[in-house]
C-alpha cells in the first residue's frame, strides 16, 4: 500500500478546492498521472500522481479544501506496473470486480472523509488560543483597569498583591454580592511564568499605554535594546486600529454589518471561490497600500493598426492571434528599458527601491472565474510574432484553467485591456508589489487636426490659417496608474508620452528595442 | 451632632494621606482630611522617618568629629544635652508638620482631627474634642498606617523596654542598651543610641542583619557596626525579659554568632560559629524593633465589605480599590513595603483611579534605604531575588575604594552595584552601601524606571569628584573597563 498526498503545489500555496476527482477507485494510475484538479489561490493544477499502482481508496471528494500533506489516495502497490498507460487511462477504465470493496477498507486505518477537514481542525485549534489571549488582554487593559493586577509578572521588592491575596483565606464577610468589585479571581491573575522582564518603558511611556488601552508588553520597541518610546505605543495603537479596520483577510471585515437584504427581494449567497478571495483580498491590500495617481493619454493607433491588419494572418499562421494587447506588451516591455523605475517594486522595511533588470510584462485576462494575470517573460527579448503567440497560448490556458502558478508570478509591470469590451478611460489598481499598471481601452476614430494634411479639403481650414487638416484618426485611450512612492507625476507622463509614440511610431519599437 | 459631606475622605494623614488630600484637592475634588493628631504628618514625621533622620544627623556629627582626630583635628568628647537634642529633634517635627498644616489649609482640604468609626460604605462618624461628626463620603482612601510590631513574651510593662516610638522619644542615653531585631528601624535607632553614648547590643533572629537586602552591601555595613556595637547576636532570639532592680534581664537562645563578615555570599549565611547562646544579661533598656505591623482594626471596618488578609493587610486592586468599592486602601495598611514613598505614590494612583483615570500601581523599582552609616539604598531586582526566582543577571560591582571623592572623604566602606540584563545591559536593580547612598539611589531609580541600559549609565557624564560616580564606573565594568579600576583583559 502507497499513499499519495497532495504534493507541494507552489510558493505561498497551502492547498485548494478540489475541483475534480479523476480516477475512481480501482483504476490502476501511473506515475505522474493526473488524479486530481485543485484550484488554488492563483491557478487551477491537475495535480500528477508521484504513486502507481491500483486505487484502493480515495480519499477526498469534489469541493473539499485539501492541503499540502493531506492523503489523496491508496494504491496497491505494483498492480499497474504491468499495465501500459494507455490501458490505465482514467477514461478507458474497467469496472473492477472488487469496485465495492474498497469502501470497507475505508473504515480500516485509511482515514477516509474525516482527512480533509483535519487541516482546518488544526487551524481551528492553533488560532483561538491566542485571539483569546489578546481578548483577555484588551479586557484587562481597556474595559476594567481596575482589575489590573500587573505587580507579579515584574520583579518587585516585595510579595506581590496577587500572592497575598492567593494566600489569603476566604473572609466570609466578603460573601455578600459584589459584581462591581469582586477581587480578581485568581484564574485571571496573569501568572508569574518565566521571567520576563517588565517592558523597557518609560512610566510615563508605560501610562500612555494603560491609557490608550495597549498592552505595553505587546508593543514593539525601537529604541536601544527594544526600549519603547512613546512614539512606539502610538504606532502600536494605529496598527491595531487599521487591523481591525482591514486586515484578517477580506475587506468586509470591519465593515458596518450588512443588512438583511431579503428585507427588499430575493437573495442568494455564494461562497467566493478561491480565486475571488485572493483578488479580493491582494487589491484592498494593493488600494490601502499604494498611493494610486492614474493618468490619462491618446495615442494615435492608425498606423499600429493598419500593421496589424497586414500581418495578421502571418502571425496568426504562425500560432498567434496579432492583437493590439500582443503589440502593446512589446511596447511596454521597450518602454520600461527607457524608464527603469516602471520595473522596480518597493521595499518600505528596508527604504529600499528594487530595480528588475529583467523585463517580464503581465497581461490580465478576463476569464468566467475571475481574473488572471500571466506574465510573458523577457518580453523586450522577443520579437511582436513570439509574444502574440505567447499571450494568445496564455489566455487559452487561462480561460482553461490550465495556467500555472508559475506562468502567473514574476511580473514587473502589467497591461491590462478592456478595449475589447469597450469603455474610454478606467483607473486601474497597481498590482502590488509592482509599481505601474497600464490600462487600455476601446480605440476610437476621432477627427485630428493633422497640420501640413489635406490641404484645401472640405474640413480644411481657411486659406489663410496655418496649413492642415482634420483627418480621421483611430485614438487609442491610455490608462496609467502608479505607485507614487515610486514613481513621480512628471515621469509618469514622460513614461505615457513614449509609450504614445511608439505606439504612433513603431519604428522606434525598432529603433530603440 | 454635626453632619458634613465630601466627595473624598481621607482616613490617616500620614505620607499616603496627606499626599492623597493634597491631590484629590489639587483636582478639584471637595476633601476632608482625618487624624488624631494636631496636624497631618503621620508616623512618619512624628514618630518615624524625620525625627530618626534628625537624631542620625546628629550622629553622624558626633562620629565624623570624633574622626576628626584622625585628620589631626580633635574635638574632645562631646557632651550631649539630651533636652536640647529632644528639643531640636521636636522642632523638626513641628517645623514640617506645622508646614503641612498650613498647606492643607490653603488647598481647602478640611482637616477633621479625631478618631473615625466607619458607619457605612459611605459614611463614617469622627469622634473629636468638639464631640461627634457624622461625613458623608462618595470616596474613602483608608491610609491609617502601621503600628509597631509587639511579640506577648517581650511584653513587658516597664519603662525601661522601648519600641521605636519611645525610643524617639529620647528619655535618656541609657548606660546599655539592648535593641530586638537587626532591621533597618532597629539598626537606625542603635546607632543614634550608641553615637551618644550608650553601650548598645543587637540580637536578630535570622543569620543575618536587614533581612532582605543583598549580603554584599549588609557586609559593608555590618564590617562598620561591629565596631559601633558591643555585640552582634545572629541567629539568636530573645526568649525571656525580666524586669529587675537595676535593669531588664534578657535571656537568649540560639546559635548567636556574632560574625557575619565575608564573601558576598547572596542568601541567609549559616551561623559561622556555633558558640550557643549569650549568657542572660543585664540591660539598662530594651528597643524592640521586630518590624511593623498594618494598622487595619479601624473601627466600623466590619460595616464595609473592605476585606482584610491573613496578615492584616487591605486586600486591594492595582488601583488599591477595596472590595468596598467607594473606599480605597493605600500605603502600610494596603501591604508592603511599608514605607513612605511608596504611599505617596498609591495616594496618586488612587485619587487618579477615583478621577476616572486609567492608573496602575506599576512602578518597577521602589527605593528602600536603610539610614545607617554607611547608609544601604537598594531598588529594583536584588541579586537574591534574582537567585530566588532563577532570573539571569550580571552583576557589576564597583568598590568605592577607587572613587575620588570617597577618597577625600575618607570613608572607602563603600560598594555600587548594578543587577543587570545579561544581554542588553538593562539595569534591573541597583544596589549601593555607602556614605549618602539614600541620595545616590534616585538615579538607580530613575535607571530602572526607564529602561536604562548599562551602556546608557556609561555614557551619561557624572560630575567628579562625587560619589555618583561610582554608577557610571560601575556601568563601565560591565563592558569590562573602567577607568579607575585596571583588570587585565579577558582572553
Amino acid at each position: 500500500m502507497a499513499e499519495f498526498k497532495v504534493p507541494e503545489l507552489g510558493e505561498n500555496v497551502a492547498g485548494g478546492d478540489v475541483t475534480r476527482v479523476l480516477v475512481k477507485v480501482g483504476d490502476t494510475i501511473v506515475l505522474e498521472q493526473a488524479v486530481l484538479e485543485l484550484e488554488t489561490d492563483k491557478a487551477t493544477i491537475e495535480v500528477p500522481s508521484s504513486v502507481a499502482g491500483r486505487v484502493t481508496n480515495i480519499t477526498v471528494k469534489q469541493g473539499d479544501k485539501v492541503k499540502v500533506g493531506a492523503v489523496v489516495l491508496t494504491v496497491e502497490d505494483g498492480a499497474g506496473d504491468a499495465a501500459g498507460p494507455a490501458e490505465t487511462h482514467p477514461k478507458s477504465h474497467i469496472p473492477h470486480p472488487n469496485a465495492e470493496n474498497p469502501q470497507s477498507d475505508a473504515e480500516g486505518p485509511t482515514p477516509k472523509a474525516d482527512q480533509p477537514a483535519a487541516p482546518s481542525g488544526a487551524v481551528a485549534g492553533g488560532l483561538p488560543p491566542s485571539r483569546e489571549a489578546s481578548a483577555d488582554r484588551g479586557q484587562a487593559s481597556g474595559q476594567k483597569p481596575e482589575k489590573v493586577v500587573s505587580m507579579p509578572a515584574r520583579p518587585a521588592p516585595e510579595p506581590s498583591k496577587a500572592a497575598r491575596a492567593e494566600a489569603a483565606e476566604p473572609n466570609p464577610k466578603a460573601q455578600s454580592p459584589n459584581p462591581k468589585a469582586q477581587p480578581t479571581p485568581n484564574s485571571q491573575l496573569p501568572t508569574p511564568t518565566g521571567h520576563r522582564p517588565a517592558a523597557p518603558a518609560a512610566p510615563s511611556v508605560r501610562r500612555l499605554a494603560r491609557e490608550v488601552g495597549v498592552d505595553i508588553d505587546e508593543v514593539q520597541g525601537t529604541g536601544p535594546q527594544g526600549r519603547i518610546a512613546e512614539e512606539d505605543v502610538k504606532e502600536h495603537a494605529r496598527r491595531i486600529l487599521s487591523s481591525v479596520g482591514t486586515s484578517r483577510g477580506t475587506p468586509e471585515r470591519g465593515a458596518s454589518p450588512l443588512p438583511d437584504f431579503a428585507r427588499w427581494g430575493e437573495v442568494e449567497r455564494q461562497p467566493m471561490s478561491n480565486i475571488r478571495r485572493t483578488t479580493a483580498n491582494r487589491l484592498s491590500h494593493a488600494w490601502n497600500t499604494i498611493p494610486h495617481v492614474t493618468q490619462f493619454d491618446k495615442a494615435d493607433i492608425t498606423a499600429m493598426e493598419e500593421l496589424r491588419k497586414k500581418y495578421r494572418e502571418q502571425v496568426e499562421k504562425a500560432g498567434g492571434n496579432l492583437t493590439v494587447t500582443a503589440m502593446l506588451v512589446k511596447v511596454i516591455a521597450t518602454a520600461v528599458r527607457q524608464f527603469p523605475q516602471f520595473n522596480a517594486s518597493l521595499d518600505p522595511q528596508a527604504n529600499e527601491i528594487i530595480y528588475k533588470k529583467y523585463v517580464n510584462v503581465g497581461v490580465a485576462v478576463d476569464t468566467d472565474r475571475g481574473l488572471l494575470v500571466p506574465v510573458v517573460r523577457n518580453a523586450d527579448q522577443k520579437n511582436i510574432t513570439e509574444i502574440a503567440i505567447e499571450v494568445h497560448q496564455a489566455a487559452e490556458k487561462a480561460r482553461s484553467k490550465k495556467l500555472t502558478l508559475e506562468e502567473m508570478s514574476g511580473g514587473g509591470i502589467t497591461i491590462s485591456n478592456l478595449g475589447g469590451i469597450g469603455g474610454t478611460y478606467f483607473t486601474p489598481i497597481v498590482n502590488l508589489p509592482e509599481v505601474a499598471i497600464l490600462g487600455v481601452s476601446r480605440g476610437i476614430i476621432e477627427p485630428v487636426w493633422v497640420p501640413g494634411a489635406g490641404r484645401g479639403g472640405p474640413v480644411g481650414p481657411p486659406s489663410n490659417a496655418p496649413a492642415g487638416a482634420f483627418e480621421a484618426r483611430q485614438l487609442l485611450p491610455l490608462s496609467l496608474s502608479y505607485d507614487h512612492r515610486v514613481i513621480d507625476g512628471a515621469d509618469a507622463m514622460r513614461f505615457l508620452r513614449w509609450v504614445a509614440e511608439a505606439i504612433e511610431q513603431p519604428f522606434l519599437l525598432s529603433l530603440l528595442g | 451632632m454635626a453632619s458634613e459631606s465630601t466627595q473624598v475622605a481621607v482616613l490617616g494623614a500620614g505620607p499616603g494621606g496627606y499626599a492623597a488630600a493634597f491631590y484629590a484637592a489639587d483636582l478639584g475634588m471637595q476633601v476632608a482630611l482625618i487624624d488624631e493628631e494636631k496636624n497631618p504628618g503621620g508616623v512618619c514625621l512624628y514618630r518615624g522617618c524625620i525625627p530618626s533622620k534628625a537624631l542620625l544627623h546628629v550622629a553622624k556629627v558626633i562620629d565624623e568629629a570624633r574622626h576628626a582626630s584622625a585628620w589631626g583635628v580633635a574635638f574632645g568628647e562631646p557632651t550631649v544635652d539630651v533636652g536640647k537634642l529632644r528639643a531640636f529633634k521636636q522642632g523638626v517635627v513641628d517645623k514640617l508638620t506645622g508646614g503641612v498644616g498650613q498647606v492643607a489649609k490653603l488647598r481647602k482640604v478640611k482637616y477633621l482631627q479625631g478618631r473615625a468609626t466607619l458607619t457605612a460604605p459611605r459614611s463614617m462618624t469622627i469622634t473629636g474634642a468638639g464631640g461627634d461628626t457624622v461625613l458623608e463620603f462618595e470616596h474613602c482612601v483608608l491610609a491609617t498606617g502601621s503600628l509597631p510590631t509587639r511579640i506577648p513574651s517581650l511584653s513587658l510593662d516597664s519603662p525601661r523596654m522601648l519600641d521605636s516610638t519611645s525610643a524617639l522619644d529620647l528619655p535618656d542615653v541609657p548606660k546599655s542598651l539592648l535593641v530586638i531585631g537587626g532591621g533597618y528601624i532597629g539598626l537606625e535607632l542603635g546607632s543614634v543610641y550608641a553615637t551618644l553614648g550608650s553601650t548598645v547590643s543587637v540580637v536578630e533572629m535570622t543569620p543575618g542583619l536587614l533581612p532582605g537586602a543583598d549580603r554584599d552591601l549588609v557586609n559593608v555595613l555590618h564590617k562598620r557596626l561591629e565596631k559601633l556595637f558591643a555585640a552582634i547576636m545572629l541567629s539568636t532570639k530573645v526568649v525571656k525579659v525580666a524586669e529587675e532592680k537595676h535593669g531588664i534581664r534578657v535571656t537568649f537562645e540560639g546559635a548567636a554568632t556574632s560574625e557575619d563578615s565575608g564573601g558576598p555570599s547572596l542568601g541567609a549565611r549559616a551561623s559561622a560559629k556555633a558558640a550557643g547562646p549569650p549568657e542572660p544579661q543585664l540591660f539598662d533598656r530594651v528597643l524592640v524593633a521586630v518590624g511593623r505591623r498594618p494598622n487595619s482594626k479601624i473601627p466600623g471596618l466590619e460595616s464595609t465589605r473592605v476585606k482584610v488578609d491573613q496578615k492584616g493587610f487591605i486586600e486591594t486592586d492595582g488601583q488599591r480599590r477595596t472590595a468596598e468599592p467607594s473606599i480605597f486602601a493605600i500605603g502600610d495598611v494596603a501591604g508592603e513595603p511599608m514605607l513612605a514613598h511608596k504611599a505617596s505614590h498609591e495616594a496618586r494612583v488612587a485619587i487618579d483611579a477615583i478621577a476616572g483615570h486609567k492608573a496602575v500601581f506599576e512602578p518597577l523599582a521602589i527605593p528602600a534605604v536603610v539610614f545607617t552609616d554607611p547608609e544601604i539604598a537598594w531598588c529594583g531586582l536584588t541579586e537574591a531575588q534574582a537567585a530566588e526566582q532563577g532570573i539571569e543577571i550580571e552583576v557589576a560591582r564597583f568598590p568605592w575604594g577607587a572613587i575620588s571623592r570617597a577618597i577625600t572623604i575618607d570613608r572607602l566602606d563603600g560598594l555600587t552595584k548594578l543587577v543587570l540584563e545579561p544581554k542588553s545591559g538593562r539595569v534591573l536593580g541597583v544596589g549601593i552601601a555607602g556614605s549618602g547612598a539614600g541620595e545616590l539611589i534616585a538615579a538607580g531609580v530613575l535607571a530602572v524606571e526607564m529602561g536604562a541600559t548599562a551602556e546608557d549609565l556609561k555614557l551619561t557624564i557624572h560630575p567628579h569628584p562625587t560619589l555618583s560616580e561610582s554608577l557610571m564606573e560601575s556601568a563601565e565594568v560591565f563592558f569590562g573597563q573602567s577607568t579607575h579600576v585596571y583588570k587585565p583583559r579577558r582572553k
